[in-house]
């Protein structure tokens, strides 16, 4: 029942949201995204650290079809759902300065977004699963065509084609599998397509591998999947950032820990290596665009490809700590891109330009946004002691035993992503101030609301990893006995 | 079967009632005539009858085809809003008489046991279309559509009654079981080539009908042509009674010789997904793309009926629900918008930049035509994805792999020019004033949209019952 009102919560807040005006609006998106955070937080406490799928329902979807309905929370589904619900309060709050017209339709599309998104993380069904992850992209396509930039039609229409391409490869590899599964009526329960597939023969079991990476491998994106994402991230508005970065990335990676590992052992076993190949090719690549980028958006939404192709490297090492990591740093990515687009967000609003070269010296008139800001950024270059160096460590230790030059070159990230971090950092904050940074305001009150907990966030995770480590280390550990066996 | 004769009289009374001089009774009247024919039609739930000498049988299937198709008229009517004040000009009483005769035609061809009647059904059905697509008397286009429309009717008529003709020269019986029966036996070895021919004849002839490539050159033009409501009309009901006609022959008289119709068909459905697909992207019109769309999802239907499994009857009447609704909704909001900018003395034409600028003081009107587009294109959370995802999993049931791939690849395509609309209505500066809109307008269009929706999360409320 919890999970069920985890989904439906936000689903009845956009509702109603829809239905409001103005500062109402406001009020019901905003309480009804921390309730659901009170809720989130609830789940965590009471989830009883092991292997098992808890507060579990089933309820028949397409009876003929054995299709059901069926949601749960284990580990792995747990980390995420804390992800989303912790993240939408912020990015919500984070709207408050900015003026964006009907902005009640605004926030019904983000609560919309949230369900679609805890669908995803907690479907224990392969068609739920399907269908959640694609229900996602409908509000996020809509928050960027609509409160978008210039070219904001042609970018979302890139995405949105780029995306369901992919997906609709994984629909037919679903469809492939449910239709092998015992019985006269078949079931998509998400166990028996386990099964189903780990019998299947290698080379079928490949062709499955792809129609899945694919699909996901658009949605995170790796290389060379990847060219619809810098444009998207830019012509997008602060909010549909956040949630495509924050979030719906993190769809992809979940998609190949839930799905694509369990299912096709053998097929990940032949192609794991390219897969891995590509992810480390996307770190690298994403890394030196990233340098040179002039642009603060279009910086960090290289340094998310950068990130993410890491995330993907450990997942497909199919090691204990690849895998904890690749979780640990969903987590932290997603709290690090977040608070780093807000911030973009801030300097926007206030000189009108993201470009490092018209920006410096903001840092003279504003110590809270400085401090901040060098925070998350250290959390995202992955300092010890912030949220992002657990994730990191553990991901580069992954891919170190899976293979030693592999993991020698996937950590090039770590001095990379130092270089362009530091680089957005010292040319936007520090420096002569520009004329448009002159008499640049601190922040206000909803800002620090914003900052101050994602702040807080990338230096307790830091300190305190296990908090969410132990959480998902049976579930990791029983997805590995599946795999290897 | 009540509601064939039910029907037709309908019809006649429609016609009396034209010579009131009241237009305003009529939309009502036919309304309810409508919702008559859906309960006697509903009557004959689980019930197994052969009606006119063994010519026509109704059973469950029936039942339920005849349901969806007298649901899309329902909904059609409901959105003609009486065809106006145009005394002059419009004919209502005429037009809806001829409507009710063709759902009678339609309803023949979901029920046939007999050759002829398949004939019989399949041309009334026909004529009242040509007829329905020349209306706009005084528009060049409407009279150009009518006669293409009429003159490629006639032929694949004619092909299709040789066709029916050379099967009973082949097995001697009309009626469908017998030909099956006789078909099984034949095709142990000694079928002659009469039967082949003739069957490859009467697929020719039904395919014209749901407009599959390569027969589809007169869709494009006729749909363009033809008044928009008409255009709604022809686009559900023909094909979903084209389609009936079509499964009740592939999958039972004919089930016999599938290893030779599968292949023909198994081209023809990727030529036809191909085609509808790739020439709707580079369409100005609305009007047109939603004809080039209509090839499309008739090679959906071509792909459910080419793998001819248990479930395939299911998934062809979700399907054509599914697609009727949502095109229904999206002719209703073409038309509501064509008609204000024509009010308003603007030049109007029915290409997509019609809806620029649509949501911003119509935003029910910019909902409803994003829904219905977005069912079109399959896109989970509408009726179009569940219609999309049973093809899918029957073709796979039936390891048809290659025309699946294309038309999956081709659903992708499907997305981008369904957008364009969503896109001029909600992204693009234009003008649309507010429209005041009937409340039965309103009504209809917010059922055909929540219904889609409805359907979206929940297919098995009708899927259990197909």
């Amino acid at each position: 029942m919890l999970t069920l009102t985890l989904i439906l919560l936000p689903i009845i807040a956009g509702l109603l949201t829809l239905a409001s005006k103005g500062e109402n609006a406001k009020t019901i998106a905003s309480s009804a995204a921390f309730i659901e955070l009170a809720l989130g937080a609830y789940t965590y406490f009471s989830f009883v650290p092991d292997a098992s799928t808890q507060f579990g329902l089933s309820y028949d979807w397409i009876h003929a079809a054995g299709v059901k309905f069926s949601i749960g929370i284990d580990g792995i589904s747990l980390i995420l759902v804390c992800l989303t619900t912790l993240m939408v309060p912020f990015i919500i709050v984070s709207t408050f300065n900015s003026n964006y017209t009907n902005v009640n339709n605004l926030y019904a599309l983000i609560l919309f977004m949230q369900a679609a998104l805890v669908g995803v993380f907690t479907a224990k069904d392969g068609f739920l699963f399907y269908f959640f992850f694609e229900a996602a992209l409908i509000p996020v396509y809509f928050i960027a065509a609509i409160w978008g930039g210039e070219n904001k039609i042609k970018v979302t229409l890139k995405f949105f084609i780029f995306t369901m391409f992919g997906s609709l490869f994984m629909l037919l590899a679903l469809v492939y599998l449910y239709m092998k599964t015992p019985g006269e009526i078949h079931t998509s329960d998400i166990t028996a397509l386990y099964e189903v597939g780990q019998n299947l023969n290698p080379s079928q079991q490949g062709y499955i591998f792809w129609a899945f990476f694919i699909a996901f491998a658009i949605k995170m994106p790796l290389f060379p999947f990847h060219t619809w994402q810098p444009d998207t991230y830019v012509e997008a508005p602060a909010p549909a950032t956040m949630l495509l970065s924050g979030i719906m990335l993190k769809m992809g990676t979940y998609g190949l820990i839930r799905i694509l590992l369990p299912i096709v052992p053998a097929g990940v076993q032949a192609w794991g290596l390219t897969a891995i190949i590509l992810s480390v090719i996307g770190i690298v690549y994403g890394s030196i665009i990233a340098i040179q980028q002039k642009d603060m958006k279009r910086l960090i939404a290289y340094s998310s490809f950068a990130h993410v192709g890491l995330m993907s490297a450990g997942i497909f090492s199919r090691t204990l700590d690849g895998l904890q990591g690749s979780l640990i740093q969903m987590l932290a990515h997603g709290i690090n891109v977040i608070g780093l687009f807000f911030i973009v967000e801030i300097i926007q609003q206030r000189t009108k330009s993201r470009e490092l070269a018209r920006l410096g010296g903001i840092t003279q008139t504003t110590p809270n946004l400085t401090v901040y800001f060098i925070i998350i950024m250290l959390g995202s270059v992955a300092l010890p002691l912030t949220n992002g160096f657990v994730g990191e460590f553990l991901l580069l230790k992954g891919v170190y035993e899976y293979n030693v030059w592999i993991g020698a070159v996937a950590g090039i990230t770590i001095i990379l992503g130092a270089v362009y971090m530091l680089r957005l950092v010292q040319k936007s904050m520090f420096g002569i101030t520009s004329r448009i940074t002159e008499g640049f305001q601190d922040l206000t009150f909803s800002e620090k609301a914003v900052l101050f907990p994602i702040a807080f966030l990338v230096i307790a995770l830091g300190i305190a990893p296990n908090a969410f480590l132990h959480i998902t280390e049976p579930a990791v550990s029983q997805l590995l006995t599946i795999i290897t066996k | 079967m009540n509601s064939i004769i039910a029907l037709s009289l309908f019809g006649i009374a429609n016609l009396f009632l034209g010579f009131l001089n009241n237009r305003k009774i009529l939309l009502p009247a036919t309304l309810a005539f409508v919702l008559v024919a859906l309960g006697l039609n509903l009557a004959d739930w689980n019930q197994e009858y052969l009606w006119f000498n063994n010519m026509l049988r109704t059973n469950n299937l029936s039942v339920n085809f005849a349901s969806v198709i007298l649901v899309a008229t329902f909904l059609v009517v409901a959105v003609s809003r009486g065809f106006g004040d145009d005394e002059e000009h419009t004919h209502p009483a005429e037009y809806y008489a001829i409507m009710l005769f063709s759902v009678v035609g339609a309803i023949m061809m979901v029920t046939f046991e007999n050759l002829i009647m398949l004939f019989v059904g399949l041309e009334i059905l026909s004529v009242s279309m040509y007829i329905l697509t020349g209306t706009d008397k005084r528009n060049l286009r409407s009279n150009e559509a009518a006669l293409k429309y009429f003159l490629m009717g006639a032929f694949a008529t004619g092909i299709l009654l040789f066709g029916i003709a050379l099967i009973y020269g082949a097995t001697g019986s009309f009626n469908i079981h017998g030909i099956e029966a006789l078909v099984l036996t034949a095709a142990g070895g000694s079928a002659p080539a009469l039967l082949y021919i003739g069957i490859v004849m009467v697929i020719i002839g039904l395919l014209f009908k749901v407009s599959a490539a390569p027969f589809h050159f007169w869709t494009p033009d006729v749909y363009e042509g033809a008044p928009a409501i008409f255009t709604a009309f022809m686009s559900t009901v023909v094909k979903t009674a084209g389609f009936a006609a079509l499964f009740r022959l592939l999958g039972g008289a004919f089930t016999g010789v599938y290893g030779t119709w599968i292949y023909i068909l198994y081209f023809l459905t990727m030529l036809t997904l191909i085609i509808g697909n790739i020439t709707a992207v580079y369409q100005q019109s609305f009007k047109r793309m939603l004809a080039y769309s209509s090839i499309s999802h008739a090679g959906y239907l071509m792909l459910t009926a080419t793998a001819k499994v248990a479930h395939t009857q299911s998934s062809i009447l979700f399907y054509s629900l599914a697609y009727s609704v949502a095109t229904i909704s999206a002719f209703a909001v073409l038309m509501v918008v064509a008609e204000t900018k024509e009010s308003n003395a603007e030049k109007t034409n029915e290409n997509f930049d019609i809806f620029n600028g649509l949501a911003k003081n119509n935003p029910l009107l910019a909902f409803v035509l994003t829904v219905s587009m977005l069912s079109l294109a399959g896109i989970p959370l509408t009726a179009g994805f569940w219609g999309k995802f049973f093809i899918f999993s029957d073709a796979f049931q039936r390891g048809i792999v290659v025309p699946l791939v294309v038309a999956v690849l081709m659903s992708a395509v499907g997305i981008y020019y369904y957008f364009k609309a969503i896109i001029s209505a909600y992204f693009k500066e234009g003008d649309v004033p507010a429209i005041e809109l009937k409340p039965i307008y309103k009504i209809t269009l917010i059922v055909t949209t929540l219904l889609t929706i409805v359907l979206g999360i929940a297919p098995d409320l009708v899927k259990s019952i197909f």
